[in-house]
């Protein structure tokens, strides 16, 4: 029992290790402002990662999320600024806060029902779906930008991503709530046990009168409208939307959710290990940063640790 | 002359082979006959090494070898060709001939025109017309096969085994099949020639062995026996088979199947199923027998809904008319299915007991219940009799028998009123069979009615009240539990 309990927290015996370390290496490192900052910084990948999770519990991967970020983070800062003009029409329509989070959330999830349709109508690997979505969906962002960020989107908008709601940042409370809904939605219903069947064995889940479909469609959907909220948060940290943002984040994400225990074969692994995964390589980067270790070097010992983490898993699992 | 001296294998909870003697004579075509799993395939991998871990000898012309990998019994000039063909469908002929074995220039580049030369004498050798450019997934199943023996060839093979080289081929490529078997003959090589088809092994082989319950009983030449005895031997007299007690069958039509046809994906003029109606009455337990490849599974997908893109035919569940798109339409008509491969489609392996069974009945508009799911994972555990500490216990580490009892738990919670059992007892020991028989005796006695499909005779005569025996698509004989025996399924199975 004992044994089964380390297996399982492994990766949060891992976490507080490397605090420890940082913590000696580092006075910086467990002052309030830098824990926050930590936090802070991580609640992005948090988001991604935990839609994610549900992707890879399934066997699938969106490789999408970071361009499907930057694309919802420009359409929001975009129709809170300008709102839609239509010429012919002599019709201009203005975006609230609220109306334009609510928009580039449902433009995440249309991009993820999107790729959802493309794997399950015409299955195509979703490798390749979302690959093809990271290309598409960073050149509509450029489209719609003309590549020049979208700035000064007003103090009240600027409040997600870098206000403070009894003493805790906004967007910690948004990301645990979402991990909350995510985790009560993989743990407590008959949708979130499909999920778990399909990665195990899409086949048995299938004769056992399982829509598979659906629950893929639905499962990208949701990948997709978290990528969104990400973006939104990025958006308002910066009070600014760059068509640039949210590169490589799909990597940061598969990482985390690797990390975290989740098998890449599917039907294995949990929300909350995704959430002790995201926060490894927040703590990690942001470690490396206080002791001025290089950012090239940085890239590097990221990947050495996710080696690590998945070989460590791999051997506890056999 | 290749012998097989006293071998023996064990596999955990079996022992597939019991001291087999076998000997094949070269230029000659030895035929292998046995039921299923009666032990063929185990012998065939012990003999080109994909077992190293036997008890007993290979004696190859007289000397023990002992073969640790496949390279080493195609190094002693053993080859074998598979039921189901080994090549690269997306590389060409020339490629897969030379897999593993391919001529490099001095530069340790691919010579690909002196490939190309040798495989163009093999194919002509063959009478193959086609290049040796050609992909092989473009290739009919009868050239696929001969590109196999090209294969042997190759490596100047002494002895070739093939495992059933006829269940996929038309009568054309069936006749040219044994015209190069023949001529492989003259050549002197050891031919093994493993088929369920009586008639081809009267018109091509010499010799041959029969094999049952991991026993070889008897071995002869073919002109000195019949396919009466034949039969008999692969049965085996001394296999007291305990027949179902007579039970009376409610008149009652549960299921009604009318004119079911699958065509073929891929071949035209072939159907997987052509024509098949049948009842099934409340509480009766209907045996449907068959040869690999007869379309028995075929026609439990096609009940279940997984070919109705492509079925004819029409089907009445308790007097009304249904439409089985799916699965799900399938269990919401009171059908179950337990599949033949319960480790592919039969449970997640990773998942625990009690979320397995719960699979089939998880309600879309309710919560998780975690605790009713074990409770009723519990009464399945204790009524079974599933051998494990827990509910919580993940099938991947139950035995075959209990994971049986698993599918069969997560089946009978849906409560249907048919099931459909695919080869139940498959790999399964035979305790764990009898206690899976008494449950399917018990349920059917309850009301539900079985139809169940098996190529292990014994099995369908302790089960089944009535029989079907399919063949090549058709449903070649019914008979009555007073009639049936092993003799006459097994008749019907090969016409």
């Amino acid at each position: 029992m004992n044994k089964e309990l380390l297996k399982k927290s492994q990766s949060l015996i891992a976490l507080l290790l490397l605090c420890i370390v940082i913590s000696i290496l580092s006075d910086k490192f467990l002052s309030a402002n830098n824990i926050w900052n930590v936090l802070r910084q991580i609640s992005v990948n948090v988001c991604i990662s935990t839609g994610m999770t549900l992707v890879v519990l399934m066997a699938g991967i969106d490789l999408s999320v970071g361009s499907v970020l930057a694309f919802t983070s420009v359409i929001c800062a975009g129709l809170l600024k300008d709102g839609i003009t239509i010429g012919a029409l002599n019709i201009h329509v203005g975006f609230t806060i609220f109306g334009g989070i609510l928009a580039a959330i449902i433009v995440g999830l249309l991009i993820g029902l999107f790729n959802g349709l493309v794997i399950t109508k015409f299955s195509l690997p979703p490798f390749v779906a979302t690959l093809a979505m990271l290309t598409i969906a960073r050149g509509a962002t450029m489209l719609y930008t003309q590549g020049i960020p979208i700035s000064n989107l007003g103090p009240k908008f600027e409040y997600i991503g870098s206000g403070w709601l009894i003493g805790i940042p906004v967007p910690v409370w948004i990301s645990i709530l979402l991990v909350l809904l995510v985790v009560f939605i993989s743990q407590k219903t008959a949708f979130g046990r499909h999920i778990y069947a399909i990665g195990g064995n899409e086949k048995a889940a299938f004769l056992s009168g399982i829509n598979i479909q659906v629950t893929k469609l639905i499962v990208y959907g949701i990948s997709g409208m978290m990528a969104a909220v990400g973006g939104i948060m990025v958006t308002s940290r910066l009070n600014s939307a760059q068509p640039n943002a949210g590169a490589s984040y799909e990597l940061d994400s598969i990482a985390a959710v690797v990390i975290g225990g989740t098998s890449l074969s599917g039907g294995i692994g949990t929300v909350t290990g995704t959430v002790i995964g995201a926060a490894i390589i927040g703590v990690l980067n942001n470690g490396l940063v206080l002791l001025n270790v290089s950012p090239f070097w940085q890239q590097v010992v990221k990947g050495l640790v996710i080696l690590l983490a998945v070989i460590i898993d791999r051997k506890s699992k056999k | 002359m290749l012998q097989a001296v006293n071998i023996s294998k064990s596999f955990p909870g079996v022992k597939a082979l019991k001291g087999v003697n076998l000997n094949f004579y070269p230029a000659k075509v030895n035929a292998i006959l046995g039921e299923n799993g009666a032990g063929k395939s185990t012998l065939l991998k012990i003999l080109t090494g994909v077992y190293p871990d036997y008890e007993g000898e290979i004696h190859l012309n007289g000397q023990v070898v002992k073969f640790n990998h496949i390279k080493d019994a195609q190094k002693a000039g053993i080859s074998i060709i598979h039921q189901e063909l080994n090549l690269i469908p997306t590389l060409t002929i020339a490629e897969n001939i030379f897999l593993g074995q391919e001529i490099e220039n001095q530069w340790g580049m691919l010579d690909y025109s002196g490939m190309k030369k040798v495989t163009n004498q093999l194919l002509q050798r063959l009478e193959l017309k086609l290049s040796p450019d050609t992909l092989v997934q473009n290739l009919k199943v009868g050239e696929q096969q001969l590109i196999e023996i090209a294969k042997a060839l190759l490596i100047d093979a002494q002895v070739i085994l093939m495992d059933e080289p006829t269940s996929a081929l038309t009568n054309a490529e069936i006749d040219n099949l044994h015209r190069i078997i023949a001529e492989l003959k003259k050549e002197g090589k050891t031919i093994v020639y493993i088929s369920h088809k009586m008639d081809e092994l009267f018109r091509i082989a010499e010799k041959y062995t029969v094999m049952r319950d991991g026993c070889s009983v008897a071995e002869g030449d073919m002109f000195d026996t019949t396919e009466h005895a034949l039969i008999r031997q692969m049965v085996g007299r001394e296999v007291t088979i305990e027949k179902k007690a007579k039970t009376q069958i409610s008149q009652e039509v549960i299921l009604n199947i009318q004119n079911f046809t699958l065509p073929h994906p891929k071949l035209k003029n072939r159907n997987l199923l052509d024509d098949i109606s049948l009842n099934l009455h409340q509480g009766e337990i209907l045996g449907i027998f068959g040869l690999m490849g007869a379309g028995r599974t075929e026609l439990l997908e096609s009940i279940f809904g997984l070919n109705s893109t492509a079925l004819k035919g029409s089907m009445v569940i308790h007097q009304k008319p249904v439409k089985i798109q799916s699965p799900k339409d399938a269990i919401a008509n009171g059908i179950a299915f337990v599949t033949e491969d319960r480790k592919t489609e039969g449970l997640v392996l990773g998942m625990n007991i009690a979320s397995n069974i719960s699979l089939t009945t998880l309600a879309s508009d309710k919560l998780l219940d975690t605790r009713q799911e074990q409770q009723n994972a519990q009464s399945y555990i204790d009524s079974l009799a599933i051998k494990t500490p827990s509910s919580l216990q993940l099938c991947l580490n139950l035995s075959g028998g209990n994971q049986q009892k698993v599918v069969l738990a997560k089946w009978l919670a849906t409560n249907p009123s048919i099931l459909m059992l695919d080869e139940p007892t498959r790999g399964i020991d035979i305790n764990a069979k009898n206690e899976i028989y008494e449950l399917i005796k018990k349920l059917s006695q309850e009301g539900k009615s079985f139809i169940v499909v098996s190529s292990e005779i014994p099995e369908l005569l302790a089960l089944a009240d009535r029989f079907l025996v399919m063949s090549g698509g058709r449903i070649t004989a019914e008979l009555s539990a007073e009639e049936a025996n092993e003799d006459k399924l097994l008749k019907a199975a090969i016409l």
